[in-house]
C-alpha cells in the first residue's frame, strides 16, 4: 500500500532536521514503524540517559494517534512496567494537527515533569508523592542501570 | 425504521377478532391491503398497571430538539447553529443556558466552542457579541487561494479545496471528511472540534453536513438524538439492538414515583431492526405481526417486563440471585451444619462419625444426633428415631429454613424464566399444530388462530408469574402476602392447565372440543393475569405492600423476625 504523503514528508523532515535529543528512524521493511531514542532532559533524574522507544503509525493516522511505547526500563510515575505511556495527547487530546515530532517532544517533556497525580504506575507515583527525593534517586539509579550506553 | 406505528401495544381486549397477519413465508406485495387490520383502536380506559407514555420515532425526537433550538434562538438572538451548539454544551438545560449566557455570554460561547477566546489584551467589554456569533458559519474557503498545502495530509495538489471553521485553520476537504467521519463512526462523538492543536472551536451542523457523506450525516443525527435523549430524564432510548425509537414517559421519570408504578413501556417497534436496508411493505407487516414487542422498564436498567414488582425490589432480587443462587444450591445439596455450633460442613469422605473442626462436637452424619449415644454401633446408624437425633434435626432444619425459603422462590422464578426462554420453541410447535389442524379438520386459518393466541398469552403470564416470586420473597408475612400468594396460585394453576392443553396431542375428532377448551382457558388465564397485575399495582398506589427487608423509597420493615437470608 502506498504510504500517505503526510508520513513521507514527516519522515523526511525528521531525518533532515531532527529535534534536539531525539532520533526517529523508520524500519526499512515497514515505514510506519520507527525506532526512537530520546535523551533524558538535563536537570531531570533521567539526565544523560538514552531511552529507546518504538513508535507505530496506525492505518488511521493522522486521524488516530501514533502508538508509542518505551523499550528501555524507566522509573517514572506515568510510564508502566510494559513501557506504556500515560499522556493525554496520545489518547483523547489527540489532534490530527499533531505530528511525530510534537509527540516525541511531549514525551521528552514528560520526563522533565512527571505527573504523579495522574499515575499509570501507581507504586512509582506513590513513591514520588510520599518521598520525591528518594523516588528521584531510584529514577537516577535506573537511568544509570538501563539507559546508559 | 422511522415510521410511527399506529397500533397500540395491548391486544388484550380484542382477543380473537384481530386476525393478525402471519409469517406465512411467501409474502408478495398484495399484503398491503391488510394494512388496516393493524390499526387497533387505542383503548379508552387505562388499567391500574399501565401508565401513560409516548413512543417517539427519531424524526419525532428531532422535532422536539428543533423546538428547543428555536426557543433559544428567539431568546438569545443567535442563529440555529449557535443555539444548537450552546444547548448541546449545556446538556439541553435551557434555564441554565439562559442564566449562564446572561451572566457571561462570551465565556459561554467560548466554552461551547462557538467562538475562540479573545486575546488577553482585549477585555470582553460590552461588545455586541451576539452579532459576532450570528455571523455566517458555513464552510468558507480561507482568503488566499493560490498554492495551498493541507496542514494535515501535507498534500499540495492544485485541485484541493481548503475548508476551515471560523478560526481559519484550513485543511483540505478530504482530511475534514476523514476526521469527522472517524469522530462520528469510531468514537460515536458528535462534538467535532477544529483539527488544529488547542483550537476549541466546534464544527456546526451546517459545516458537518457539507463535509461528510450522507450516511455519515445520518449517523451524526442519530448521535445528536441519543445525546438529547440522554440529557432528558423524561426520555429513554429503546435498549433493543439497532432500534432507534425513544419513549417519553414523564410519570416514570421521577425516582419517587417508582414506589407506586412499574413503568414498563414499549417503544412501538417490533422484532429486530433490519440492518439498514429498508424492508418492503410486506416484510414490514410480517415483522410487525410476528416480532416481539420491544418492552423495557423506564425506571431501571432491566430491559424486559418486570411487572408486577417495582424496580427497587426487582433489582434487589436480581442482585441476590446473581450473588447467591448457585452457591446456595451447592450448600444445600452438599453440606450440613454442625448441630452445636452451626458451622457449615462438607463431608468429603470417611465414616459417619463426625467431629466438628470448630467446636469439636462429635455427632452422627446420618441422624445428626450426638455420637456418644451410638455406643458401639459405629459405621451404621440405626437410631434415627432417638430423641436427641430428632432434636438435632429440628434445629438443623430451622437454620436451613431461610436457605430453603430462598431456594423455594428462586427455583420457581428460574423455572418460569426457563419456560419463557423456551417460548420460541413453543411458538414454533404451536405453528406446526395449527397447520396440522387445518389439514385434519375443516377449520380455516383464521379459526386456528386460537392456538397462537393461547401461546402468546402463556408467554405473557409466565413473565408475570416469574416476577411474582421475586415479589413474594420480599413481602412481609401477613394477610396481604397471603392474598397475593392466593392470586399467584390461581394464575399459576391456570397457566399450567393451559400449557397442558396446548401440549396435548391432536386428534381430529377432538378438535372442536379442544378449541373450545383452549379458548375458554385463554380468556380465564388472561383474567387471572389481569387480576394479579391490577391488584398489585393498586396495592403499590395504596401503600399496601410491606417488605421484609429495607427497600429504597419504602418504609423500613416492621421488627418481625427476619426470615430473609
Amino acid at each position: 500500500m502506498a504510504l500517505p504523503k503526510r508520513i513521507i514528508k514527516e519522515t523526511e523532515r525528521l531525518v533532515a532536521d531532527p529535534a534536539p535529543g531525539i532520533t526517529a528512524v523508520p524500519h526499512d521493511d515497514n515505514l510506519r514503524y520507527f525506532d526512537v531514542t530520546i535523551q533524558g532532559p538535563d536537570g531531570s533524574p533521567f539526565q544523560q540517559g538514552i531511552f529507546k522507544l518504538e513508535l507505530f503509525l496506525p492505518e488511521e493516522y493522522p486521524m488516530a494517534p501514533p502508538k508509542v511505547r518505551f523499550l528501555t526500563k524507566i522509573y517514572h510515575p506515568n510510564i508502566d512496567k510494559l513501557g506504556r505511556i500515560c499522556l493525554d495527547i496520545l489518547k483523547d487530546k489527540w489532534s490530527p494537527a499533531l505530528q511525530i515530532r510534537t509527540v516525541l517532544l511531549s514525551v521528552q517533556a514528560l520526563l522533565s515533569a512527571p505527573n504523579p497525580d495522574d499515575p499509570l504506575a501507581t507504586d512509582v507515583a506513590k513513591h514520588y508523592k510520599e518521598n520525591e527525593k528518594d523516588a528521584q534517586r531510584v529514577s537516577r539509579e535506573w537511568t544509570q542501570l538501563y539507559a546508559s550506553e | 425504521m422511522s415510521s410511527d406505528y399506529e397500533y397500540s401495544d395491548d391486544d388484550v381486549d380484542n382477543v380473537f377478532d384481530d386476525d393478525e397477519l402471519m409469517a406465512d413465508g411467501d409474502s408478495d406485495g398484495d399484503d398491503g391491503m391488510e394494512m388496516d387490520d393493524f390499526k387497533v383502536v387505542p383503548k379508552a380506559t387505562r388499567k391500574a398497571y399501565e401508565l401513560e407514555y409516548d413512543s417517539l420515532s427519531q424524526p419525532a425526537v428531532e422535532k422536539l430538539m428543533e423546538k428547543d433550538v428555536e426557543y433559544i434562538r428567539g431568546i438569545l438572538g443567535v442563529d440555529d447553529n449557535t443555539a444548537s451548539l450552546l444547548l448541546r454544551h449545556m446538556g439541553w438545560n435551557k434555564e441554565r443556558l439562559i442564566e449562564k449566557y446572561m451572566d457571561n455570554a462570551n465565556k459561554t460561547l467560548v466554552a461551547a466552542g462557538v467562538i475562540r477566546p479573545e486575546p488577553e489584551a482585549v477585555k470582553p467589554s460590552k461588545r455586541p457579541i451576539t452579532r459576532r456569533a450570528t455571523k455566517q458559519r458555513s464552510p468558507s474557503p480561507p482568503k488566499s487561494s493560490g498554492s495551498f498545502t493541507c496542514s494535515i495530509c501535507f498534500d499540495d495538489a492544485p485541485g484541493l479545496t481548503p475548508l476551515s471553521l471560523e478560526c481559519g485553520h484550513a485543511a483540505c476537504s478530504g482530511c475534514w471528511e476523514a476526521y469527522i467521519t472517524s469522530k462520528i463512526r469510531d468514537e460515536a462523538e458528535h462534538v467535532c472540534r477544529c483539527m488544529a492543536e488547542g483550537c476549541g472551536l466546534v464544527a456546526p451542523d451546517s459545516f458537518i453536513r457539507g463535509a461528510i457523506d450522507e450516511d455519515g450525516f445520518i449517523r451524526f443525527q442519530e448521535l445528536l438524538v441519543r445525546h438529547f435523549v440522554g440529557c432528558n430524564k423524561n426520555l429513554k432510548f429503546c435498549p433493543y439492538p439497532s432500534c432507534t425509537n425513544t419513549v417519553s414517559c414523564p410519570s416514570g421519570a421521577s425516582k419517587s414515583s417508582l414506589t407506586t408504578v412499574v413503568p414498563i413501556v414499549s417503544c412501538g417497534a417490533r422484532g429486530l431492526a433490519s440492518d439498514g436496508a429498508p424492508l418492503s411493505q410486506s416484510q414490514e407487516l410480517v415483522k410487525r405481526a410476528t416480532g416481539k414487542e420491544h418492552k423495557f422498564c423506564f425506571g431501571c436498567v432491566i430491559d424486559s417486563d418486570h411487572r408486577p414488582v417495582v424496580c427497587a425490589v426487582a433489582t434487589l432480587w436480581l442482585k441476590k440471585c446473581r450473588d447467591d443462587s448457585e452457591t446456595a444450591n451447592w450448600i444445600k445439596s452438599n453440606t450440613k451444619e454442625c448441630p452445636k455450633c452451626v458451622s457449615t460442613i462438607e463431608k468429603n469422605g470417611g465414616c459417619n462419625h463426625m467431629t466438628c473442626k470448630k467446636c469439636k462436637h462429635e455427632f452422627c452424619w446420618v441422624c445428626m444426633g450426638p455420637w456418644s449415644e451410638h455406643g458401639t454401633a459405629w459405621y451404621s446408624c440405626n437410631r434415627y428415631d432417638e430423641e436427641a437425633g430428632v432434636n438435632a434435626r429440628d434445629a438443623q432444619s430451622k437454620s436451613r429454613a431461610s436457605l430453603e425459603r430462598y431456594l423455594h422462590y428462586y427455583n420457581r422464578w428460574a423455572n418460569h424464566e426457563q419456560s419463557a426462554k423456551l417460548a420460541q420453541d413453543l411458538f414454533a410447535k404451536t405453528e406446526k399444530k395449527m397447520e396440522e389442524m387445518q389439514i385434519t379438520s375443516t377449520l380455516t386459518w383464521i379459526e386456528v388462530q386460537f392456538m397462537k393466541k393461547a401461546a402468546e398469552e402463556l408467554d405473557k403470564c409466565r413473565v408475570t408469574l416469574k416476577w411474582t416470586y421475586a415479589m413474594a420473597y420480599y413481602l412481609a408475612k401477613g394477610n396481604q402476602k397471603e392474598l397475593f400468594e392466593d392470586n399467584q396460585r390461581d394464575l399459576e394453576r391456570a397457566v399450567e392447565d393451559l400449557s397442558e392443553l396446548l401440549e396435548s396431542p391432536i386428534e381430529p375428532e377432538n378438535i372442536p372440543a379442544l378449541r373450545q377448551k383452549v379458548t375458554d382457558k385463554t380468556v380465564y388465564v388472561q383474567k387471572r393475569n389481569d387480576i394479579v397485575l391490577e391488584d398489585t399495582a393498586e396495592g403499590f398506589v395504596e401503600g399496601r405492600w410491606a417488605w421484609n427487608v429495607s427497600v429504597d423509597g419504602f418504609e423500613a420493615p416492621a421488627a418481625e423476625p427476619d426470615t430473609a437470608l
